[in-house]
């Protein structure tokens, strides 16, 4: 069946968006819409004394100002971008309000004016008083857990968001076999953010008694939900629209600025209200991905085979709880798993401090614990004198390993064939050798980290996608589903399946970009790199249902039973000799227009995922490091996956090259920081905040090795967010490799390089 | 949409003058790449520009009857970078402002934007320096030139009289003649950045190559305005050239330069950083005049 998947087609959105004809939300809003901007705060922790609106109300233009004090404080909503759990235990944790009058963040949302226009908004906003009353700010996550320290929120002792445990074996009864080698390690990794080319907007209307929001989101039926939650409405009477989304990593997997803008249209009247964010308050006030702090301990034979392992991880939180504990809960997860060790001891803590929130980014953890856990890997390594590939060879997750909670397997010996493969590709061996012992100012390595990644939620939330297909007079047909396009491609991967599984060619296949809660069948949107291969079963079971109906009315039309019948490439063909019989169109045509029996040919079903599928590989870094300049020079970067059957093979090069770039980003030049006085974030804009471009990075190479996943339909799993999961720990490794030198946190800047340089006696000063 | 109170647009170097004459509060704007971006940023919202950005008598680079260089304000990085006559007498300053930004903003900024804004991070502004250049201002009371250093009056901050605009900058031909510079920029990324710290190093040597005849340096970053590192010219000038008066010469810049502690780069950084510079400058700057080391 396969004509199409398998190819790599060009993109279906490739000349609306090259052309400049896709409209995103900021496009698609009238020129009458009222403008809405946020006064944020300006203390990183305290409480909103008054707000003092004379000086804005006189600014002209300016028609309402609602501050933290018209705000509903006890009907706390929750954000996070999860399918809405029908046991309370497993719900979000509900602690954001439209507006806050207790503020815990420098950047955290007071007030908003509404204004004709931007300028009037934004002299709107700059003509407020806000007085607060200040309290103490803790941002960093072991001081948050302090005695002693701030509480940002009620209930939560020490600031504990969550603390989750992993028991395996005997830890403490383990380490005391003797001979066992010892080896320590802090990992630290930073705050960052998205930086996604369409900073966050959306605007809201009433129409006809409900609300309307247009939002440059990816989970358009789950911000349906929370702006109904969080407006206490029923949550009929809100509908969401997603047009194009210029990119999202996570930022828009969460209800941002949707309840805000619905809340101001609503006072407004119902007149359209739009709320676009700039680019610092995207830095600041959407959501940023977790800085974790790892602790890991192992307990190594001589022989080059772990006794036991301790891991602890404190994730940093941030002012309100968004996604909460998931992130730091899936990176420990990955622990026991990726390297089996019997006798093993996790804890992972999620707290908050007065950070800007963190939510969902690209990765959900992964690239946090596999910094930590690929360091200290090659550490391990360096301690007992073994060579990184074959200590990674040794331990990594064997074939056939199967994880008891989420049932999944590892059936091919993945992580050997994308080692193999990505070493011939680096020409590491030669390379390794020859850097080993170096001197001089300018040094060379290469390292490598593996990681771990699973596909979409389930078992821990419910899978479920929803499809649509509803053919056309000439046997031309359209199809949605409620999984969102937002740059990475699913609109054409899904194409490619409709058609092979349909039975039709590919350009006669037409994809309904938009989601409209209104019209468009479920489907929880675009996370956990879900959507190929959550989106596969729901296409490939409405084909079967639509496909189903073709040939039940091709019988009726041709009188050939079902059995000698087939829908191949758009024509209806008797099995038996291969003719073709009639088009698909001649057949819809006749269909349709039937003064006997008028159908029309239309499909839908929904398939709840009860799979879940690893998607592993790994990733190499050649450097150069200029030590006197304490400088990294990426010279290669090779990310080898398996992902299982690869769709479009050019769409997932592509989508490794865009992870690559944000690994290299985490491992040498992105943080935000933070001004220890204020709490403020001091580069909240792309010049100070140093995200990778063009000109540092080497050649990306995008490798593949495609064991086909069994669950699938297609054959295929995750590969949205696991190139981005590697990177940092092979660039850090191949640091240590050239200079000996290792950095044990991201990203290695100049500055981080010059203290550890100085530290260890390779330059002066 | 910018909070803009007007906009004046000068058709010529007179226009503009009477314009500044007439709405003294008004800032100048050229290529907008600073002030569009303050004025987004509310720091100059509300305020009325001048706009100079039309005045094509201000573009170009020519040499003038005394074979001085002659920069107008007005010309583009990009131009500057491509300009037969940069490449030849100073190609440092334009392989230095190729290093601004990226290709829009170099096709956008100008040179006369990039010093009149006073900071010490200008990619243009130590190569300057470090060439002695002259800024030639126009004013209601006609032309006066000015040596950069005193342009330069404190950080964000240059002597641009009332009525006046920048309307050039000149490098005297004594300046470049038989002289070959480098220019390091210290970035934390290799492109789209501001300067951590800028060394712009230049030297004449003797006949025979062997000696260092005159050498200059200057830094952006490394005090509130660019600066000479004088004691550092000095070691270096009437000297052999060797790899230790490359070293003693690295190393007596920290007797000039008076970097400050802030969040984007330590003051022990920034002096570590500037010593290494001065280095490599040094060194390639007298390969490129013809040196051995």
């Amino acid at each position: 069946m396969s004509k199409s998947v398998g190819k790599s087609e060009i993109r279906v959105d490739a000349y609306e968006k090259a052309a400049g004809r896709a409209k995103y939300v900021e496009d698609l809003c009238g020129r009458n819409t009222l403008v809405a901007r946020i006064l944020h705060s300006t203390v990183a922790h305290g409480i909103v004394k008054s707000v003092d609106t004379s000086e804005a109300e006189k600014v002209p233009g300016v028609l309402k100002i609602l501050t933290c004090f018209d705000a509903p404080q006890d009907r706390p909503f929750p954000t996070a971008g999860h399918p809405w759990s029908t046991d309370p235990k497993h719900q979000d944790v509900a602690d954001r309000c439209l507006l806050n009058r207790h503020v815990r963040y420098y950047g955290d949302d007071v007030a908003v004016v509404i204004a004709e226009d931007e300028v009037a908004a934004a002299q709107g906003v700059r003509a407020l008083r806000a007085e607060y009353e200040a309290l103490p700010f803790v941002l960093d996550v072991q001081e948050a857990m302090a005695d002693g320290a701030p509480q940002l929120h009620q209930g939560y002792d020490h600031n504990i968001l969550a603390h989750t445990s992993i028991r395996n074996g005997d830890y403490q009864k383990a380490i005391a076999e003797p001979g066992l080698i010892r080896v320590e390690g802090w990992y630290d990794t930073p705050t960052v953010q998205h930086c996604h080319i369409e900073n966050f907007g959306c605007y809201a209307y009433e129409e006809a008694g409900r609300v309307v929001v247009v939002s440059s989101t990816q989970i358009p039926h789950i911000t349906k939900r929370v702006v109904a939650q969080a407006l206490g409405l029923p949550w009929g009477k809100v509908r969401v629209v997603k047009p194009y989304v210029g990119g999202g990593f996570g930022n828009k997997q969460d209800a941002l600025y949707e309840p805000l803008c619905a809340w101001c249209s609503v006072e407004m009247g119902g007149r359209p209200v739009k709320l676009i964010c700039s680019r610092e308050e995207t830095f600041v006030s959407n959501r940023v991905r977790h800085a974790i702090r790892s602790h890991i301990v192992s307990w190594v034979r001589p022989d080059g085979t772990y006794a036991a392992r301790k891991l602890e991880c404190f994730s940093n939180q941030g002012g309100y709880a968004s996604h909460g504990h998931g992130i730091c809960a899936k990176g420990m997860g990955a622990f026991p798993q990726l390297y089996p060790c019997p006798n093993v001891e996790c804890d992972a803590y999620t707290v908050y401090t007065n950070r800007p929130v963190a939510g969902a980014m690209r990765g959900y953890g992964i690239p946090q614990a596999m910094f930590a856990v690929e360091c200290h890997t090659d550490d391990v390594c360096r301690a007992i004198g073994a060579d990184p590939v074959e200590f990674r060879r040794k331990n990594l997750m064997p074939v056939g390993f199967v994880d008891g909670f989420s049932k999944n397997e590892l059936y091919a010996d993945t992580f050997n064939q994308c080692m193999d493969k990505g070493m011939a590709a680096m020409d590491y061996v030669r390379k390794y050798k020859a850097y080993q012992h170096q001197t001089g100012d300018v040094r060379r390595g290469v390292g490598l980290a593996v990681f771990w990644y699973n596909t979409a939620v389930w078992p821990i939330s419910m899978e479920s996608s929803s499809c649509r297909m509803v053919l056309n007079q000439d046997g031309s047909l359209q199809f949605q589903t409620g999984e969102t396009e937002i740059g990475q491609g699913c609109d054409t991967a899904y194409s490619q399946m409709v058609a092979d599984a349909v039975g039709v060619p590919f350009a006669d296949v037409h994809v309904i970009t938009r989601q409209d809660t209104d019209i468009t069948p479920y489907g929880t949107g675009a996370y956990a790199s879900r959507q190929t291969y959550i989106g596969g079963f729901s296409i490939m079971q409405t084909a079967q249902a639509l496909r189903e109906r073709i040939l039940n009315i091709a019988h009726e039309q041709t009188r050939m039973p079902v059995s000698n019948l087939d829908l191949q490439d758009g024509q209806i063909v008797r099995k038996t000799d291969g003719r073709v019989l009639k088009s698909l169109g001649e057949l819809a045509t006749e269909s349709l227009y039937s003064m006997e029996h008028s159908q029309h040919i239309t499909a839908e079903t929904t398939a709840q995922i009860k799979s879940n599928a690893y998607s592993f590989g790994c990733s190499f870094a050649e450097v150069e490091v200029d030590i006197p300049m304490c400088k990294v020079k990426l010279l290669n970067m090779v990310n080898v996956h398996d992902c299982g059957r690869l769709i479009n093979p050019a769409l997932a090069e592509a989508q490794v090259h865009g992870g690559m770039s944000m690994a290299i980003g985490y491992g040498l030049s992105e943080e935000e920081k933070f001004d220890p006085k204020t709490g403020r974030v001091l580069n909240d804009n792309l010049l100070d905040y140093k995200l990778s471009t063009m000109m540092d990075h080497p050649r990306l190479d995008a490798e593949f090795v495609e064991n086909y996943e069994p669950t699938n339909p297609f054959g295929t799993k995750s590969l949205g967010e696991p190139p981005t999961c590697s990177g940092a720990p092979a660039i850090r490794n191949a640091i240590f490799q050239a200079t000996g030198v290792a950095v044990d946190r991201c990203p290695a800047t100049p500055h981080v390089l010059f203290e550890a340089f100085r530290e260890a006696g390779l330059i002066q000063g | 949409m910018y909070d803009m109170k007007a906009l004046y647009e000068a058709a010529s170097v007179a226009d503009a003058v009477a314009l500044r004459t007439a709405h003294p509060e008004a800032q100048i704007i050229a290529g907008g790449s600073d002030v569009l971006v303050q004025m987004r940023a509310g720091k100059r919202a509300g305020k009325e520009l001048i706009s100079i950005y039309g005045i094509d008598a201000l573009r170009g680079v020519s040499l003038d009857g005394e074979e001085n260089l002659r920069i107008g304000s007005l010309t583009s990085f990009s131009h500057i970078t491509r300009d037969p006559l940069i490449q030849k007498y100073l190609n440092v300053l334009g392989e230095a402002v190729d290093q601004v930004g990226g290709p829009q903003i170099r096709n956008i900024g100008t040179i006369g934007g990039n010093t009149c804004n006073g900071v010490t991070s200008a990619d243009s502004a130590s190569t300057l320096h470090a060439y002695e250049a002259v800024i030639e201002l126009t004013g209601p009371d006609g032309v006066r030139r000015e040596p950069i250093r005193d342009f330069y009056i404190k950080a964000g901050q240059v002597d641009l009289r009332p009525g006046e605009i920048q309307t050039a900058i000149l490098i005297p031909k004594a300046s470049y003649e038989n002289t070959f510079g480098h220019y390091i920029k210290y970035a934390m990324r290799s492109a789209m950045d501001i300067a951590t710290l800028g060394t712009s190093v230049n030297v004449r040597l003797t006949a025979d190559k062997k000696r260092i005849d005159r050498c200059r340096i200057a830094f952006g970053v490394a005090g509130p305005v660019p600066l000479r590192a004088e004691h550092a010219e000095a070691a270096a000038n009437g000297k052999e050239i060797s790899a230790a008066l490359a070293d003693t010469f690295a190393k007596t810049v920290l007797e000039d330069i008076n970097p400050r502690d802030s969040w984007r780069a330590s003051r022990a950084f920034r002096q570590h950083i500037a010593v290494e510079s001065a280095r490599r400058a040094f060194v390639e700057s007298v390969r490129l005049a013809g040196g051995e080391l």
